[in-house]
């Protein structure tokens, strides 16, 4: 056993890690394309990527695709301050008092499994179809990823480190500011990264119904124009800016809590 | 000897009496601790030592008696009775120095004066240079140390240890025992400390202490309390003096009768 899982990493060591990131992507493309090419099937419902690759030349050279990237992200960005501004002091008492979260929690635990997008109907009734629909649909969704991780950091936190610190004297203001805080500081850094990923998930949604603007306008109105090449370009636009926002959030919490992420190695 | 910690009459009982996990952890155990006294609380799992050192600390109630320190009832945690950790229990994001000033912040001592009394006790655990090195990049031994600077740096009435060495490698260990009576011992005009020591190595108990509470489980209780006449300093000639072992000998052979298989 022990020989095979030796020569086994090793030759997980002879693959440069960016050959082994893009060999699949590669092999795909190279087949969708030769598929494309002998028209293997209809290049209206799938273009080749060669199509999509200049679709996507068009779009980021008229400034189209940027405007509505900007804004699907300042929607974002709205939802999301709103949404940390609100979850996390209320999450952060209801994780402290027991009778206070016990108060909230019924009344929390039946909006909670209501889909983001059920609330669309109710949004553009209150607020019109457009920007604030929108945002008040990516505040919901990410307002819950939120106050969940919230509670359970505050609940989280090391019983020792609470009794260390009561043994040295701490008063409950420096328990709670020196040793709870910075404890729940990582569930809080996992929240705000399952707010960001659901809050794409569902900003997409909300602008195909509610906005004239938008990622996700921008795929809905190419659709009528039967355009599947720019459908595609967008949809892989939003894959690659979830992804690349997910990694920033990531490398700023190594940045941040260090010791954090040195004790999950 | 003035008495600086008193436990008396103390019980402590897990889920009522008939319940099906009633438990009875402690049951009418007493005894002091002496100002300036060493005491080991030794026994096996279950025997109720590590409850009875958490009620000492406060993060536990008695069901039945009391426990005071310095004659005064202990009514929650506090400065009062320091605390060592098996686990360390560091913040880990804090640095050593932040983490050994962490008390004396507290106490609004000035930031020169928290300094002071920091670095005087990083040094005097042979840690003198870490002082901004965070948790995750020190070893166990050395973590356990911090831990130790922390606790004592705060100047408690008594320091309370839960078998703080356990995590610890065995030859780390031996090396810290020694640290841990160094740092415990009088220094500078200011007198012993009073410590109150949880642990299940009949060697340990013996190499620190100046008497040994054994206890045995269910229910626990004190089965005697045996005095250590060894003279201080202590050190690796102390281990190996025949009455050394005769003593691990004796405790062994009172204990073992009441340690059943599992």
């Amino acid at each position: 056993m022990a020989p095979v899982a030796r020569s086994g990493s090793a030759l997980r060591g002879k693959l440069p890690r960016a050959f082994r990131l893009v060999v699949l992507p590669v092999i795909v493309l190279v087949l969708w394309e030769i598929g494309a090419r002998m028209e293997l099937f209809n290049p209206i419902f799938l273009p080749p990527p060669s199509r999509i690759f200049s679709a996507a030349q068009q779009l980021l050279l008229s400034g189209e695709l940027f405007r509505h990237f900007a804004d699907s992200l300042r929607r974002i960005a709205i939802a999301n301050v709103i949404a940390i501004s609100v979850a996390v002091p209320l999450g952060f008492f209801m994780g402290l008092y027991r009778p206070f979260e016990e108060v909230i929690d019924g009344f929390l635990n039946i909006l909670r499994p209501i889909p983001p997008l059920a609330w669309i109907p109710l949004a553009i009734l209150w607020f019109g179809l457009g920007e604030k629909s929108v945002v008040f649909i990516t505040l919901i969704s990410a307002f819950f990823a939120i106050l969940l991780n919230t509670i359970a950091g505050v609940r989280g936190v090391d019983k020792s480190l609470v009794r260390a610190a009561l043994s040295l004297g701490a008063t409950r203001r420096v328990l709670i500011l020196q040793v709870v805080l910075p404890g729940t500081l990582p569930s809080l850094f996992t929240g705000f990264r399952i707010a960001l990923g659901v809050s794409w998930m569902s900003i997409v949604a909300a602008e195909l119904i509610a906005s004239s603007s938008g990622l996700g306008f921008m795929i809905s109105y190419y659709r009528e124009l039967l355009r599947s090449d720019l459908i595609l370009v967008g949809m892989l636009s939003i894959g690659i800016i979830g992804f690349l926002m997910d990694r920033g959030l990531l490398w700023l919490e190594q940045r941040l809590l260090p010791w954090r992420v040195r004790l999950e190695l | 000897m003035a008495v600086k910690v008193g436990i008396e009459r103390v019980t402590k009982q897990y889920g009522g009496e008939g319940d099906a996990h009633f438990v009875l952890a402690l049951d009418d155990v007493s005894f002091a601790l002496d100002d300036g006294e060493f005491v080991s609380l030794l026994g096996p799992s279950g025997c109720g030592k590590s409850t009875l050192l958490h009620i000492v600390a406060g993060f536990e109630d008695a069901t039945q008696g009391t426990v005071r320190v310095n004659g005064k009832p202990v009514a929650g945690p506090g400065a009062d009775r320091g605390m060592v950790f098996q686990d360390y229990a560091l913040f880990p994001w804090m640095t050593v120095m932040q983490n050994v000033t962490f008390g004396l912040r507290i106490k609004n001592l000035p930031q020169r004066e928290c300094e002071r009394i920091a670095r005087e006790h990083i040094a005097l655990v042979g840690l003198a240079g870490f002082e901004n090195r965070f948790p995750h990049q020190l070893s166990g031994g050395m973590r356990q140390r911090s831990a130790l600077a922390r606790s004592v740096a705060n100047n408690p009435e008594v320091l309370l240890m839960d078998e703080p060495l356990a995590a610890i490698d065995a030859l780390t260990r031996n090396a810290l025992q020694e640290e841990i009576l160094k740092v415990c011992d009088a220094r500078d005009g200011r007198p012993r400390k009073s410590v109150l020591y949880v642990t299940h190595s009949i060697e340990e108990a013996i190499f620190l202490s100046d008497r040994i509470v054994v206890m045995t489980p269910r229910p626990g209780r004190i089965l005697e309390v045996v005095g250590v006449p060894f003279a201080r300093p202590r050190n690796d000639a102390t281990r190996l003096a025949p009455e050394f072992q005769q003593l691990a000998g004796e405790i062994w052979s009172t204990l073992k009768s009441h340690i059943k298989p599992n």
